[in-house]
């Protein structure tokens, strides 16, 4: 390794230089980057198909899409969504360039592994983007290795749809595997980073609550994803070969999929959004001028979320056929992850009460993450009580409620982190009334897509169907309306920044927020050794507002 | 790491750029631990499936379960249990240094993960010939008992997938064995051979829970040991 050949004072952006010092970095901040790149690209096609899709139910009755289509257009939309950009959306991309550099180290604990678990996941990202192509003659052969058709059954491959489908869901199924295996790695790395390299005086209590929701999405990630794991491989066995655990036709229990699946899959979104709580958790002081409010509760309450996750998989599974019992405990303990969530709520708006405020572009999206969580976790409490489950499960009430988790969640967390950090990552500032533009159309946009899809839901419109009733005409056509502006204002917000990385003239300073966390003591960007001395912490990270000794501004 | 060609013949731990030795062993056992938990989950799908269909299907678990050859299951797990004992013993020799012993310990560790492939080859054989094989002709007859498919499903699942960490394992400890060539254990640095063993253990220790749930579940009959 050339660690020591090249300048480690030098920005980590250029030193060392070269496309091949890239592609074969161990630097933490570069993988980071690549991730962040290779994770926009899936959201981007992602997005457009949800686009596509929208189009299409603008109006009642088949437009340009055939029913197929539209199967394939959302397994497409769920599965590069979920498995390609938001579960390594926030932890691979802003956790690996901050995590050290929080904590006061100069890498992760494994920085070969780092690298490796990124290819794997590049890896992963090409067998499922092949197992999407419709077949075409040209690529014959693709069918001769079992790629059959793009995978028509939604991202949570049901069996016996997704055992009985002609489709390819050996492949897709191996994609998620491979996926999974590369985010285990990361989250193993991160955990051990976390307990093993922290810098002198760097305690448990003085920890940045980004770090503490890291660490609770890591611990979902390396102790969630093998089941899940193992749950694809047996899909693969048994297409593949026709051993019986799923298929109730080989003497096996379909039920047995659902628990299995969603075993990970609730949890799953924890790893989405509790990085995203620690996000706005770094936003909402330093822009409030004020300590976090009951900082110590908001560490454990990211723990206690993911620790009671593991156990409310089956809140999934009300109309699955699963015991009253089963349905009566799952339900409970449903309402008992609401008490954490609300408890960070709580402390997120009391921190700002009395505070001075400034309305920058990465605080409006923290403000804005607060409100649309609120509305995610309050309707997730209308879908964990058995009895309006049973009328809302499987209709658009449920789509909208997960939109409100995953994207009012962890993708405008993900945002907000990306223009709070930005001048850190890249040096430079971006053009703050654009990032305010691109906000309003992203939070307008959002709102307008999914309320309408509330509304459907609660009259009755099933989830997943290409087609419906007249009735449900308007509030789909204003659900598309909405989510064009929401889609543009990605676009608009991303491009900005982008622009500002690339060619704006203003550089920023080491601490442009004023924040008082490790990550702004050292320069913008950070030189390659993150630190020019291990720096040693006296302090917790929160300390706004209050006389402070021998702090640089 | 190649920047320790400083002194030729250098004893102690590599150097790592961003820790520290201690620092650098300890995180390489953590590290090692949750990737056992981890590995522990993984199959852990497969006992809560086990354990679901043995309780639903009782009957025809036990009578599926009486096809399997419990003495080489046995045999197997006699295998096992010895290399986990000299996979211990190399470490101890790794901490005292002594480099040539580490090679003999670990050499007869992979020895017995190679014995105890062998002895599941013979296993898989002879189901194969009796048809006992999904997607054989035999399997995909309809008079074939579903729930045998289940018994048999998880059998080769189970068993297949621990195979394949046998020849993880070995590969790790072959890893671990070539820097015993070299000289490179001391007190100071013995981690490669430390989560080697780790990581041999858990497939020992998986085994072991794999052989009474599959061969001994159904009452085996003891008078053939090695099957029909
Ligand atoms: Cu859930």
């Amino acid at each position: 390794m050339s660690d020591t050949q090249h300048n480690t004072q030098g920005d980590y952006l250029h030193n060392p230089s070269g496309l091949w010092s890239w592609v074969t970095t161990t630097d933490h901040k570069r993988i980071g980057l690549m991730y962040l790149f290779t994770i926009l690209l899936f959201f981007f096609v992602a997005g457009i198909s949800a686009l596509i899709m929208r189009t299409e139910l603008a109006h009642a009755g088949p437009d340009f899409l055939k029913a197929q289509q539209y199967n394939v257009l959302f397994t497409l939309h769920g599965a590069l969504m979920i498995f390609l950009f938001i579960v390594p959306g926030i932890p691979a991309t802003l956790g690996n360039f901050l995590i050290p550099l929080m904590i006061g180290a100069k890498d992760v604990a494994f920085p070969r592994l780092n690298l490796l678990s990124y290819y794997i996941y590049v890896i992963g990202a090409i067998i499922a983007v092949i197992a999407v192509i419709p077949p075409v003659e040209t690529l014959s052969f693709l069918k001769s290795l079992g790629f059959t058709g793009p995978a028509d059954t939604g991202w949570t491959f049901y069996a016996p749809y997704s055992l009985d489908t002609g489709a390819a869901i050996p492949w897709m199924v191996f994609a998620a595997f491979v996926l999974g295996f590369s985010s285990i790695l990361t989250g193993l790395n991160f955990i051990v980073t976390i307990h093993k390299l922290r810098a002198p005086g760097m305690t448990w209590d003085r920890l940045p609550v980004f770090i503490w929701g890291s660490y609770a999405t890591a611990v979902i990630q390396t102790l969630a994803t093998p089941v899940v794991g193992i749950t694809l491989l047996l899909v693969i066995m048994e297409r593949l070969m026709g051993v019986g655990i799923f298929d109730a036709k080989l003497g096996g229990d379909p039920v047995l999929y659902e628990h299995m699946f969603w075993f990970y899959s609730h949890p799953v979104v924890y790893i989405m959004v509790l990085p995203a709580f620690g996000i706005v958790g770094e936003i909402i002081p330093v822009f409030s001028r004020k300590p976090l409010f009951g900082y110590k509760m908001v560490c454990y309450a990211s723990l206690a979320i993911a620790i009671v996750g593991f156990f409310v998989w089956a809140h999934h599974m009300f109309v699955a056929g699963i015991s009253d019992f089963s349905a009566i405990a799952f339900s409970v303990i449903t309402f008992g992850v609401a008490v954490p969530t609300a408890v960070k709520v709580f402390n997120w708006v009391s921190t700002m009460y009395k505070g001075s405020i400034s309305f920058t572009t990465p605080m409006l999206y923290a403000m804005g993450f607060v409100f649309l969580f609120m509305v995610a976790g309050t309707t997730g409490i209308f879908l964990a009580t058995l009895a309006v489950d049973v009328f809302y499960h499987d209709t658009y009430f449920v789509v909208a409620h997960f939109h409100y988790t995953i994207q009012g969640g962890a993708v405008i967390g993900l945002m907000a982190g990306l223009h709070f950090w930005f001048p850190k990552i890249t040096g430079k500032m971006y053009n703050e009334l654009a990032g305010k533009i691109g906000w309003v159309l992203v939070f307008a946009g959002f709102n307008l897509t999914f309320i309408p899809q509330f509304i459907l839901g609660m009259e009755g419109m099933p989830r997943r169907y290409f087609d419906y009733l007249p009735q449900f005409q308007p509030m789909h056509m204003l659900s598309t309306v909405g989510s064009f502006i929401n889609g543009f204002g990605y676009t608009f917000a991303l491009l900005n920044l982008f622009y500002a990385a690339m060619f704006s003239k203003v550089k920023a300073p080491a601490n442009p927020w004023n924040s008082l966390s490790l990550e702004w003591k050292t320069a913008s960007p950070p030189i390659t050794e993150n630190f020019a001395e291990t720096p040693i912490v006296t302090e917790g990270t929160y300390n706004y507002g209050r006389p402070v000794e021998g702090l640089a501004h | 790491m190649s920047s320790h060609s400083t002194a030729e013949n250098y004893q102690g731990p590599p150097h790592v750029h961003h820790m520290d030795a201690p620092t650098a062993y300890s995180a390489a056992k953590l590290g090692m631990w949750l990737f056992l938990a981890t590995e522990i989950l993984l199959f852990g799908g497969l006992f809560a499936a086990f354990a679901l269909f043995r309780w639903m299907y009782l009957e025809a678990f036990e009578h599926a379960s009486q096809q399997l050859a419990w003495g080489w299951g046995a045999l197997n797990t006699l295998v096992l249990l010895f290399s986990s004992f000299t996979a211990a013993m190399a470490v101890e020799a790794a901490q005292k240094g002594n480099n040539q012993r580490v090679f003999r310990l670990l050499a007869i560790t992979i020895g017995c993960g190679f014995i105890f492939l062998i002895i599941k080859f013979i296993e898989y054989r002879a189901k194969y010939v009796h048809g006992i094989w999904p997607s054989s002709a035999e399997w995909n007859d309809p008079q074939f008992n579903a729930h045998y498919k289940s018994f048999f499903g998880l059998y080769f699942c189970m068993t297949g997938l621990h195979a394949l960490h046998v020849i993880l394992g070995m590969g790790l400890l072959a890893w671990a064995l070539r820097k015993a060539r070299v000289n490179r254990y001391s007190k100071e640095y013995y981690t490669p051979v430390e989560v080697g063993a780790l990581y041999w253990h858990l497939v020992d220790l998986i085994w072991i829970y794999l052989f009474p749930l599959l061969y001994l579940v159904g009452h085996p009959s003891w008078h053939t040991p090695f099957g029909h």
